[in-house]
């Protein structure tokens, strides 16, 4: 297992913070930014993925039913897809 | 053996890329520039030098490319001076923190405004926190030799670092001297070739100077200061085996006379020599002074300097530069901490001079020598003094 950036010591970086892990950055979490998180309400989903098209994290995916739901490890809260959705499927509640 | 001859200080370090075989020369060819560059250039152009030399647009855009250039791992090397280094400013710290072994000239001239293209510390102090290792060299010699040494040990291994060889301005980069310029078969043995560990490679991708947030910043930070700390080592292991085949012998901090010194003149770069003419002839007067040169600035030798100044009662600082609003020269300062703790202590003067190419005679050295003394003594309510400055 190795290590989480917490964990990481100046000894376990490459020379100059070299990244050798191409990709590595979809293991930082963005999703601890938020202080407002999207609620779903799929019954009112028509499934057009436009909130997918407006994320600018890109952290919108279909789940298995076909839903749009946002990975809540990369959201930072913005609330775009709330406002662009047609069908008003998504609330922004606060994080407790 | 290698013969004698008289060169301009700046050709001469130009050749002295050419024999280090430098594969890229990025560089900015305008004032303030030296001949450095422009005799790399004719170097590249007549074939005699077989590297890539990018003319670019800026200071910031050759630093630009010289860390592309390190980054694939080519040996690479630029010069510049004065305001150009001031231009190149925020490359210098990512050159230093994606440990990339770029090999520098600095030509050291004061800074606008009032225009100036002369000769002085101000554009070097400037710099002084950007993470490289910096040798201030006292003659043409010093240079040609501290810029073989510095492709040996920047792309040393356990190194890995830009190093800033900084000359003064005029009386050195545009001075004929008579030098000796190493044998070619003599520096390809000394200097092997260079291999960065990582290089940009599409076939093996990394990614350099990438996002650092707060959680890791700290410890990268830390890591490159550990890291230019333990140069030192390999600095003045390198000039130790540059002593032994070259004949020519260098180390951090210089001492002469100093031993049994009471009063000690701390000098860099070239106003060295001066000063150490009036050494000789206060000491041929019978009066206990003597002479501490810093050569390594980067990272500073306090062990070296300690001990280079502990039997002294007054040493007395020439800096180059000013620090505006602040507590006297910047070299000063740095002198006054790193002594700040230990029990015995010369008292330090802090003088300034030599600014914007204002020449320091011999007789001006003793003077400085004498009104050192002269603060040590009865103190003074001032931070610092100009040397000579019209009041």
């Amino acid at each position: 297992m190795p290590k989480s950036e917490g964990e990481l010591t100046w000894k376990d970086l490459e020379i100059g913070a070299i990244v050798t892990e191409p990709g590595n950055a979809s293991q930082y979490k963005t999703g601890d930014w938020r202080s407002q998180k999207p609620v779903h309400d799929f019954d009112r989903c028509i499934k057009c993925g436009l909130c997918q098209i407006f994320c600018p994290e890109g952290c919108i995916e279909q789940n298995p039913d076909g839903y749009f739901d946002a990975n809540l490890y990369y959201c930072k809260g913005c609330g775009i897809c709330a406002r662009e959705c047609w069908t008003k499927v998504i609330t922004m509640v606060e994080e407790e | 053996m290698a013969k004698r001859v008289g060169m301009e200080v700046s050709v001469a370090v130009a050749e002295t890329a050419k024999l280090a075989n430098v594969d890229v020369v990025a560089a900015y060819p305008i004032t303030p520039q030296t001949h450095i560059v422009e005799h790399l250039a004719e170097l590249v152009a007549d074939g005699e030098l077989d590297a890539e030399y990018i003319p670019v647009e800026s200071e910031h855009s050759a630093m630009s490319a010289c860390l592309g250039a390190s980054a694939v791992g080519a040996r690479t090397f630029t010069a510049t001076a004065g305001q150009g280094l001031e231009l190149m400013h925020e490359v210098l710290y990512i050159a230093s923190s994606m440990r990339l072994p770029v090999v520098m000239t600095v030509v050291n001239r004061a800074l606008s405004a009032p225009l100036s293209v002369w000769g002085d510390h101000s554009d070097a102090m400037a710099v002084r926190d950007t993470g490289w290792i910096q040798i201030f060299v006292e003659n043409g010699q010093e240079a040609v030799d501290n810029v073989i040494c510095a492709f040996r040990f920047a792309e040393d291994r356990r190194v890995l670092l830009p190093v800033m060889i900084h000359l003064d301005g005029f009386h050195l980069s545009h001075m004929i001297e008579p030098l000796f310029l190493p044998e070619p078969s003599k520096v390809d043995q000394f200097i092997p070739p260079y291999e960065y560990p990582l290089p940009l490679n599409p076939e093996k991708p990394v990614a350099m100077g990438d996002f650092g947030p707060p959680i890791i910043y700290s410890e990268a930070k830390w890591a490159q200061e550990v890291n230019l700390r333990a140069a030192k080592k390999v600095i003045i292991q390198c000039w130790k085996e540059f002593g032994k085949l070259f004949h020519r012998h260098y180390s951090p901090v210089e001492s002469y006379h100093s031993e049994d010194a009471a009063v000690l003149l701390l000098t860099m770069g070239s106003f060295s020599e001066t000063a150490a003419m009036a050494i000789d002839k206060m000491r041929t007067e019978g009066k206990s002074v003597g002479q501490v040169k810093l050569r390594l600035w980067r990272p500073f030798p306090f062990e070296e300097f300690r001990k280079a100044v502990k039997n002294a009662e007054v040493l007395v600082v020439l800096d180059r530069a000013l620090s505006f609003g602040g507590p006297g020269g910047p070299v000063c300062s740095e002198i006054r901490s790193a002594l700040y703790a230990q029990e015995k202590k010369p008292k330090v003067v802090s003088f300034v001079g030599g600014l914007g190419g204002r020449d320091i005679t011999m007789a001006g050295f003793e003077e400085i020598i004498c009104k050192g003394i002269e603060v040590a003594q009865k103190g003074s309510t001032r931070e610092f003094e100009i040397f000579g400055v019209r009041e």
